[in-house]
């Protein structure tokens, strides 16, 4: 049953890509939301909101992806909620994203000076406005290497989403790889179209680092 | 309108075990100037973080312009308002442009116009003897320009009493009189002022009472002709040798 590997196999990996790419986004967006949920959590007054963020941030950061991709997509089912392989996925890496988002940018936050928060507060502005137009802008800048740099481990952390049967990139290779075994060809295919993903992002986060470090030192 | 900007009676405030200020009873009357001094570690800025609640306080009260700040509520926004505050590190947001740091405020809280907003920025950045620098940003601003546009976005709040902590303590030397002139002419024209600072000379040029603090208490305040001549407390009298 084992056949060549043909232009229409490379074209079915090529064409995987797609929902490599989309799982991503919809998991950095919704991470970008949980994140900034988690990160305003991390830096509030009150304590109890404080610590329910931390055991959230700790939770998934202290788990493996492929443990949560399990627990939502076989949990939900044995409750009685079976939920197709594309949703467990997004919702689990959504978690996970916004658990390191929320991360990095509580460290952002914490890094802008506490005179800006305390000038803002002298002025009356309300937790909203001192937010939205001192501190996150401002903790927008220190951010944006790692997090650039956090969708590059986003992007591989993806191929997971395979072992739930979710025919993305890494699923797409594997149903090749079972009808052709050319591992070497099929996976080597796989691996290159993540680095062409990967790699120009990871020179943009480089970039950015530098241009952060040429602005901290002026 | 009462006759008094600040009223603090009995205010006690502790940093976990330490007692940074005790028993502080403070009253200032519209249109005053008190100039605060003593040594570092002493709770004068302590004390005027206090009149606009960037310091919570453990006990007492504390009338802001007739609003009670310890009561709760909106108050301390209310309070805040009306409260301008200048920082010894300046405090502009570096990611806007000057303009935009005068305009901030006036738009979110008092919820005024842009081009009303901008109409008063640029009336303040004139008194303040910097109009042409509003559409820089604040790094290419010297420190005394920056120390000036910090004060200028305070008064673009049109607040009743302005509180300075250490305004001049981070600038170069050269710097330092540009700023106090600007404090200088705000006097004069009638601002309620606290100053903590350490710049006798504006002491004795502008305020109404000049309060030396140590460990958390006043021990002493008075007019400046007597404040600076017939100085009864010990600490105080060696507190101006080293100053002096």
């Amino acid at each position: 049953m084992i056949r060549e590997f043909s232009s229409a196999d490379l074209m079915f990996i090529v064409s995987a890509v797609r929902w490599t790419l989309i799982l991503s986004a919809i998991a950095f967006l919704g991470g970008a939301l949980g994140g900034l949920a988690v990160a305003l959590a991390r830096t509030a007054q009150g304590r109890l909101r404080r610590r329910i963020a931390a055991g959230f941030i700790q939770v998934f950061q202290g788990t493996p992806l492929l443990m949560q991709l399990f627990l939502v997509y076989f949990g939900l089912a044995v409750v009685g909620l079976p939920i197709d392989p594309l949703l467990a996925a997004a919702v689990a890496l959504t978690l996970h994203a916004s658990a390191y988002l929320g991360e990095i940018w509580r460290g952002a936050i914490e890094a802008v000076p506490p005179g800006q928060t305390e000038a803002a507060t002298a002025l009356s502005l309300s937790y909203k406005d001192r937010m939205r137009h001192v501190v996150l802008p401002q903790a927008m800048r220190l951010a944006t290497a790692p997090t650039v740099g956090f969708l590059v481990q986003l992007i591989k952390g993806t191929s997971l989403a395979s072992i739930i049967g979710f025919t993305e990139l890494t699923r797409a290779g594997q149903i090749i790889n079972n009808a052709t075994f050319k591992p070497f060809l099929v996976f080597g295919t796989v691996a290159a179209l993540y680095f062409v993903l990967c790699w120009p992002l990871s020179l943009l986060a480089r970039r950015m680092e530098a241009r952060m470090r040429l602005a901290v030192t002026r | 309108m009462t006759e008094h900007a600040i009223i603090m009676r009995a205010v006690n405030k502790y940093y976990g075990a330490y007692h940074a200020l005790v028993d502080i009873d403070l009253t200032v009357t519209r249109g005053e100037r008190i100039v605060i001094c003593g040594p570092s570690g002493s709770g004068k800025s302590t004390l005027i973080r206090t009149i606009n609640q960037l310091e919570p306080i453990e006990s007492g009260t504390i009338i802001v312009d007739g609003v009670e700040l310890t009561a709760g509520g909106d108050n301390v926004a209310k309070v805040r308002q009306d409260v301008g505050m200048v920082f010894q590190s300046f405090n502009l947001f570096p990611h806007m442009t000057v303009l935009e740091n005068c305009i901030l405020a006036p738009m979110k809280t008092r919820k005024t116009p842009r081009a009303e907003a901008e109409a008063t920025a640029r009336k303040y950045l004139e008194r303040v003897r910097i109009p042409e620098q509003a559409d820089k940003y604040p790094a290419q601003l010297s420190g005394g320009q920056q120390q000036r546009v910090a004060i200028a976005r305070a008064l673009c709040m049109k607040p009743r009493i302005m509180l300075f902590d250490e305004p001049t303590s981070a600038l170069d030397p050269e710097m330092v009189k540009e700023v106090l002139d600007t404090m200088i002419d705000l006097a004069r024209e009638g601002m309620t002022m606290l100053c903590v600072t350490h710049e006798m000379d504006f002491a004795r040029a502008v305020a109404d009472r000049v309060i030396f603090m140590d460990k958390g208490v006043i021990v002493e305040e008075n007019a400046p002709d007597e404040f600076f001549g017939n100085p009864r407390n010990e600490r105080l009298q060696n507190f101006l040798g080293q100053i002096a």
